[in-house]
């Protein structure tokens, strides 16, 4: 049965895309919402059917091959399929997630331009995103991988009218483009030395090559690295995400981030084989991953667009599954990115709501008060801020992120831990920062005075389901990937687990509460304090997100243009464009002599006649 | 022929061939355009004639027939034109008639 069911998890989206693309606008509103959810809704029910089989059936690894994609020697990369319980929990996420996305989106969405634009690239994305995590090989998981940033970058230019957002869809293309080049050299490598992409050979084959902590290995990862820190949004390449937000809203809920930019995540995870060879890039996964979470929790405390806050937290969540990964606890990693998918894509879609809700008001300053109002959102937001800042106990936050420290703990790296406590502590904080500037005090616009809640199931049904999921229920679906992965550090130790919970409760808990008490009664002290001095400082500096994109601005965008600039009139460049000026200055001689007088063309014939019989007679033909 | 040598002939072809000429290339009336090379081509076939007589040969004859054919063919294809041309431009000047340009 998983033969057949298994491609059309791919097909199903894809056929939306067609259908959507090919109708040109002739399908109504309605219509076009109808096929851009019902091919996702189908493709979550296949995937709903598959899981089943999976679970009750044996749970061995199965691949479908659909045909050879490329037959050159002995590469034949094929258009082939693996499900295991790694790449059947990303299908769930995707297809369910993205259903309930997609969904929402209808009343998001509504009466606005260009919705089967929209609903033709959200299911192209939900089609590459699928391809990217049942691919059995490489080069087809870099085909979705390559395909999702393509739709992302179709996505944020949305509203193409305004430049910017323009702007930002290149940021994305380019800075993600950057980690991608790493990642293709990266499969280079992996080909020439093993002859192969597919990933479970491949694995193998580097495990019998390699020795641990061989150079080339290391290397190899590193190029992964790259590529999973673009696509992941981590640090050094972590620009692009928060001038992703330009994109309407579920789009930032489905791609930026329940599913695209936990690809990298993804990826280092099916490669782990690799990562246990090269320890100290693993390391090195674990470091980046404490630093970005440091790094965006400090950014989304100074930021005053709800969607920018959201952003630096999606950084920062992911930045513990980084560190996840790179202690070595794969599976908690991908625990998290499950629970990060729901709560997270809850409090994207809340936050839709609250700014359709307000007539596209997103500035934290300008809400207020909205609890009465708009009480299904602030029901979301608390819920999914609880799961965010890790609530203890009720929320699917806490047993991830729980997880994810206990490991840091149990791999004896006592930095990352301390990160990870420090980092849930500022999420606490920005967390309560942006509930309460959203729906506490006093309306501060007229938007917020008059917001009219949302109605209907198509706003209703999406939040509660993934409200629910993002509470102690969806922590019961933990993926069991113990087949998949190695053992994680923490597998038989259990001296300190309860410790770090404890700590771990407190440290969520005093977040939550220094929160509260800092943004519910001291609003004005902080106004005054980060007016001026160096609470402006810091504010500024971290409004900035410390000052990255000014950096790399600086560093890299100017000089790069100044050369451009330079090299538009080099000498080089002259001497080849000299057949076109000669071919110019020809055609305009030329098309001078077309003078449409009937005379001329009467005399030109006549000269040319005497010159060629004067030409004869003077070589001697008679 | 009666002693008329065959260079007259010829001369008289040539200087006829250069008349229409220089009518084709000074005119402007398109009718006298097209008298130029009706000229023309009478010279031509004055050429043709003269020479099928110098040498007793009767191509040149059949020569000359078909380009009378031609002429008449030519001539009611180019006076249809000058009437499309005449109804359009209300001119028969051929420099108006330029559009045709590069």
């Amino acid at each position: 049965m998983t033969e057949s069911l298994l491609p059309l998890t791919f097909l199903l989206p894809l056929a939306g895309t067609l259908l959507l693309a090919f109708s040109a606008g002739r399908l109504g509103e309605r219509s076009v919402v109808w096929v851009g959810t019902g091919s996702i809704a189908l493709a979550a029910l296949v995937t709903a059917s598959l899981g089943a089989a999976f679970i009750l059936g044996e749970q061995s690894p199965q691949t479908v091959n659909l045909y050879t994609w490329i037959a050159v020697g002995d590469f034949t990369p094929g258009v082939s399929l693996t499900l295991d319980a790694l790449s059947l929990t990303m299908l769930s996420v995707i297809t369910g997630v993205g259903f309930l996305i997609h969904w929402f989106a209808g009343w998001y969405m509504r009466g606005e331009e260009g919705m089967t634009r929209f609903y033709t690239y959200m299911n192209l994305f939900v089609f590459s995103m699928v391809l990217l995590v049942l691919a059995d090989n490489l080069l087809l998981l870099f085909l979705g991988w390559e395909g999702v940033g393509l739709c992302s970058y179709l996505l944020i230019g949305y509203y193409y009218h305004n430049d910017s957002n323009g702007g930002a869809a290149m940021k994305a293309f380019i800075v993600t483009r950057i980690g991608d080049v790493f990642l293709a050299v990266g499969l280079f490598l992996l080909f020439a030395q093993f002859g192969t992409l597919n990933i479970a050979e491949l694995l193998t084959r580097a495990n019998e090559a390699w020795s641990v902590g061989e150079p080339l290995a290391q290397l190899t990862a590193l190029l992964i690295l790259g590529g999973a820190l673009g696509k992941s949004a981590q640090l050094p390449l972590h620009t692009w995400l928060a001038d992703a937000m330009a994109g309407p809203t579920p789009v930032s809920a489905l791609i930026h981030a329940a599913t695209m930019v936990t690809a990298g995540v993804y990826l280092i995870a099916r490669l782990h084989g690799i990562f246990e060879l090269a320890p100290a890039v693993l390391y090195l996964v674990g470091v980046i991953g404490a630093l970005t979470l440091l790094m965006a929790g400090f950014a989304a405390l100074a930021q005053t667009d709800i969607k920018r806050v959201l952003a630096y937290s999606t950084m920062s969540q992911i930045g513990y599954m980084f560190l996840a990964l790179g202690v070595g606890a794969y599976s908690a990693g991908i625990f998290h990115l499950v629970t990060h998918a729901f709560f997270k894509a809850l409090l994207f879609l809340a936050a839709g709501a609250v700014i359709v809700c307000c007539h596209h008001e997103q500035d934290i300053r300008r809400l207020g008060g909205l609890r009465r109002r708009l009480p299904l959102a602030y029901l979301s937001f608390v819920v999914g801020g609880a799961a965010l800042a890790a609530l203890p106990l009720v929320t699917a936050g806490f047993y991830s992120k729980d997880e994810i420290l206990w490991q840091a703990l149990a791999a004896e790296q006592q930095g990352l831990l301390v990160a990870g406590l420090l980092g849930s502590l500022l999420t606490g904080l920005y967390t309560l920062r942006l509930i309460v500037g959203i729906f506490h005090g006093k309306p501060n616009s007229e938007a917020a005075k008059k917001a009219k809640a949302g109605r209907g199931l198509q706003h209703t049904v999406p939040l509660v389901v993934l409200a629910v999921l993002s509470t102690l229920l969806g922590a019961w679906l933990r993926p069991d990937l113990s087949a998949i992965f190695p053992a994680a550090p923490g597998a038989d130790a259990h001296s300190g687990h309860t410790a770090v919970q404890l700590i771990a409760s407190a440290t969520a808990i005093a977040g939550i509460l220094v929160g509260a008490w800092l943004f519910l009664t001291q609003g004005p002290k902080l106004a005054r304090l980060v007016a001026g001095g160096v609470g402006g400082f810091f504010w500024r500096w971290w409004h900035r997100a410390f000052g990255f994109d000014g950096l790399y601005d600086r560093v890299l965008v100017r000089p790069f243009l100044t050369v451009v600039c330079g090299l538009r009139r080099d000498w080089l460049d002259a001497f080849c464009g000299l057949a076109g000026q000669l071919a110019l200055a020809l055609h305009a001689g030329l098309s001078r002599s077309q003078n449409g007088q009937l005379r001329h063309y009467a005399a030109a014939t006549v000269v040319g006649a005497t010159l060629i019989l004067a030409v004869l007679v003077m070589l001697g033909y008679e | 022929m009666n002693g008329i040598p065959m260079e007259h002939g010829l001369m008289v072809a040539a200087a006829l061939f250069a008349i229409g000429l220089a009518g084709l290339m000074f005119r402007r009336n398109l009718m006298f355009v097209l008298m130029s090379l009706e000229i023309m081509l009478n010279a031509a076939g004055l050429a043709f004639i003269v020479g099928s007589t110098a040498w007793a040969e009767p191509d040149g004859q059949v020569m000359y027939l078909m380009v009378i054919t031609l002429a008449a063919a030519e001539a009611s294809v180019a006076l249809a034109l000058v009437l499309q041309i005449y109804r359009r431009f209300k001119s028969l000047d051929v420099d108006v008639v330029s559009q045709l340009r590069g």
